[in-house]
């Protein structure tokens, strides 16, 4: 029971977890996206039909990582280099991402991939409780797990990643250090948001393999607020993800037992913890137990620079 | 040669003008591409939004019953914008509003048209108050962020009416489908000349006018604008900016919930699934084009709705999705904000050498 409750909880947040990934490295340049939604969208159409079209699962998720890179890069010019405000471009990006899909999706409808395949770790995978639902998964988790420590890694290991949170916290001081500004910023949004476009792909090649008109049902603003959650750290990313992986999880749980609790008051529950979650992680903040990037939300124009 | 941005001294009121106007322009011309790419010609589809909305008595009407919600939801997210907080959750507003009116409509048993009409305004107005309310009061007492919280509280409002459509508020009669029992005459706005249009839309007209005064004219309406502009300031003016949050937000969604009593006590009669198919969001570009003017809003909103009645014949003709409205509006989004930089800098080509 609890094995599967956790396979289940691994296998509904690892498309979150993607999502808040990606989220997370947007901020950390100092770019709030709020197109998270559209992006996952328009990963997951463009991951289905990839893999449609090519037979192959690797193009699919190539292409997911290249049409939200592409999408990412007019949110990145707006708000960079045009130096628009980000949370009407995050919402545009949003609407478009949702009518374009639906667009283009419409003759994707009903047609069928043969989806991910779970492949087992041999010894992990048979280790109790835990091993079934961390180490006898698909490809795409095991890289979930990969990417959690290379941007860890990224940020806190290498130049590029010390350029990219400098330009987040104080882009005025990163400009006299010799970072490019706008470089830094354009980089982290586009390929922020390519793996955004993974966790889409994820929900339309290994979730449930087919292509459904705005088949991301929120989870983009789910990862929006669980940025906040995780402190804009990719560790805490994962823990946020696989909470919500577990309250869904349970939730069709509960549902296949035939409880009385009606569908729709159990489908609430991602939404409302998200604001139950948003709540407590924003008083932590206030707190001083994580740090909100200095110069989250604010465009950098050098004539400003004091 | 080379390229160089350079802030204007002052910005020209023609460019401020005619940027919107561009930027729909625009964003028609790439919008073209991508009926192109789903194989309709731009220019048929353009023709017949324009000849379906515009073309005749009933297309203007069904333009005017589209634009009555757009008009409410637009004033109650422009209003929020007037103090720089974020409602993305009109559409959320909109179905809890319409659950108030709905629920006096059904259960109250008033038998006078007015005082029945009164009770359903109220009930929508508190109902969709309170419902932003909430965002409202986490952003004033902890500093929560309401764009995150009024938008995940939109998929609990529609799953919340959902679960009452197909549960205890199912009409008996109804053959099982999820919609509430019809509502009595009492309980329904006047309709004209033999089309959809009824008097929300005159409603609509008499609240932006309202809120224009309120914003221009009285002190409330400025302590907003204060507070918008610069927090600090009117804190040491004296201002409860943490009641001013809390309260806007409250004002801004009660008057998205007056969209959802004009919705289902003038068009729709009773409560069911979509009574707003985005009308929410469209208010943000809607707010966002008017820039904050009441004014403004009614014209964006009517503008909207000429593109929302054709999207709706574009469907129908060629079997496109609706949702493809978003795509355009996104795309004209994109383009306003790009305007808005030429507004601000100007971009000149020097040639030969620059020395900086």
């Amino acid at each position: 029971m609890l094995e599967i409750l956790l396979d289940a909880t691994v296998r509904a947040g690892t498309p979150i977890l993607f999502a808040t990934l990606g989220a997370i490295i947007n901020e950390r340049a100092g770019i709030i996206n709020l197109g998270i939604e559209g992006l996952m969208l328009i990963g997951a159409l463009a991951g289905f039909s990839g893999t449609y079209l090519s037979g192959s699962l690797l193009i699919g998720v190539l292409a997911a990582f290249c049409a939200t890179f592409i999408a990412g890069s007019i949110h990145a010019l707006i708000t960079v280099q045009l130096r628009g405000n980000q949370i009407v471009s995050g919402l545009a990006l949003t609407m478009f991402g949702v009518g374009v899909t639906a667009l283009f999706g419409k003759g994707m409808v009903g047609l069928t991939i043969v989806g991910f395949k779970r492949v087992a770790i041999p010894g992990l995978s048979q280790l109790p409780i835990v091993g079934k639902a961390f180490f006898n998964q698909d490809v795409l988790i095991y890289f979930s797990f990969l990417l959690v420590f290379l941007i860890w890694f990224f940020f806190y290991r290498t130049r590029w990643g010390l350029g990219v949170r400098s330009v987040g916290e104080n882009p005025a001081a990163a400009d006299t250090c010799g970072f490019s500004v706008s470089k830094y910023r354009f980089f982290a949004v586009t390929v922020g948001s390519g793996f955004v476009g993974i966790g889409g792909a994820y929900l339309s090649l290994a979730s449930t393999p087919m292509w459904i008109e705005n088949m991301s049902a929120g989870r983009g603003w789910i990862a929006v607020a669980l940025v906040i959650f995780a402190g804009w750290s990719s560790p805490r990313a994962m823990l946020g993800a696989y909470l919500f992986g577990g309250i869904t999880a349970m939730q069709l749980r509960f549902q296949a037992m035939g409880t009385t609790i009606s569908a729709h008051i159990l489908q609430m529950l991602p939404y409302f913890f998200t604001i139950l979650v948003l709540v407590i992680s924003t008083q932590r903040l206030q707190k001083g137990a994580s740090q909100q990037p200095e110069g989250l939300g604010l465009p950098y124009d050098r004539e400003d620079r004091k | 040669m080379k390229l160089v941005i350079e802030r204007r001294e002052i910005s020209s009121a023609l460019l401020r003008f005619s940027a919107p106007i561009a930027s729909i322009g625009i964003a028609l011309f790439v919008a073209g591409f991508l009926l192109l790419a789903s194989g309709v010609s731009p220019l048929d589809a353009y023709r017949e939004i324009i000849i379906e909305a515009l073309g005749s008595v009933y297309g203007l009407s069904e333009t005017l019953v589209k634009t009555t919600p757009l008009i409410f939801a637009g004033l109650g997210v422009s209003l929020a914008f007037r103090m720089q907080i974020w409602n993305i959750g009109a559409e959320g507003q909109i179905y809890i509003g319409a659950m108030g009116a709905t629920w006096v409509a059904l259960f109250s048993g008033i038998q006078n048209h007015w005082i029945m009409m009164t009770a359903m305004f109220f009930a929508a107005f508190f109902c969709g108050g309170m419902w932003a309310g909430v965002a409202g009061f986490l952003r004033a007492r902890w500093q929560v962020n309401e764009v995150i919280v009024t938008l995940l509280m939109n998929y609990i409002a529609i799953l919340w009416v959902d679960y009452l459509i197909y549960g205890p508020w199912k009409d008996p009669k109804g053959f099982n489908f999820p919609l509430t029992a019809q509502f009595s005459d009492t309980a329904r706005l006047a309709e004209y000349f033999d089309t959809r249009m009824h008097s929300g839309f005159f409603l609509a007209l008499f609240c932006a006018l309202v809120l224009y005064l309120f914003i221009e004219r009285t002190v409330w309406g400025y302590e907003i604008k204060v507070i918008g502009s610069n927090q600090r300031a009117a804190k040491y003016a004296g201002m409860n900016t943490g009641m001013a949050i809390f309260f806007v937000l409250f004002l801004s969604g009660a008057i998205a919930g007056i969209a959802g009593f004009s919705e289902v006590a003038g068009l729709q009669h009773r409560l069911q699934h979509g009574i707003s198919p985005g009308y929410g969001y469209t208010a943000i570009i809607i707010a966002w084009l008017a820039k904050r003017s009441a004014i403004g809003v009614v014209i964006v909103s009517f503008l909207m709705g000429v593109l929302l009645v054709g999207g709706d014949s574009l469907q129908l003709l060629w079997q496109l999705p609706v949702a493809f409205v978003y795509a355009f509006q996104g795309l004209i989004l994109f383009f306003l904000l790009a305007s808005d930089f030429f507004i601000i800098y100007r971009v000149k080509l020097i040639k030969g050498v620059v020395h900086a």
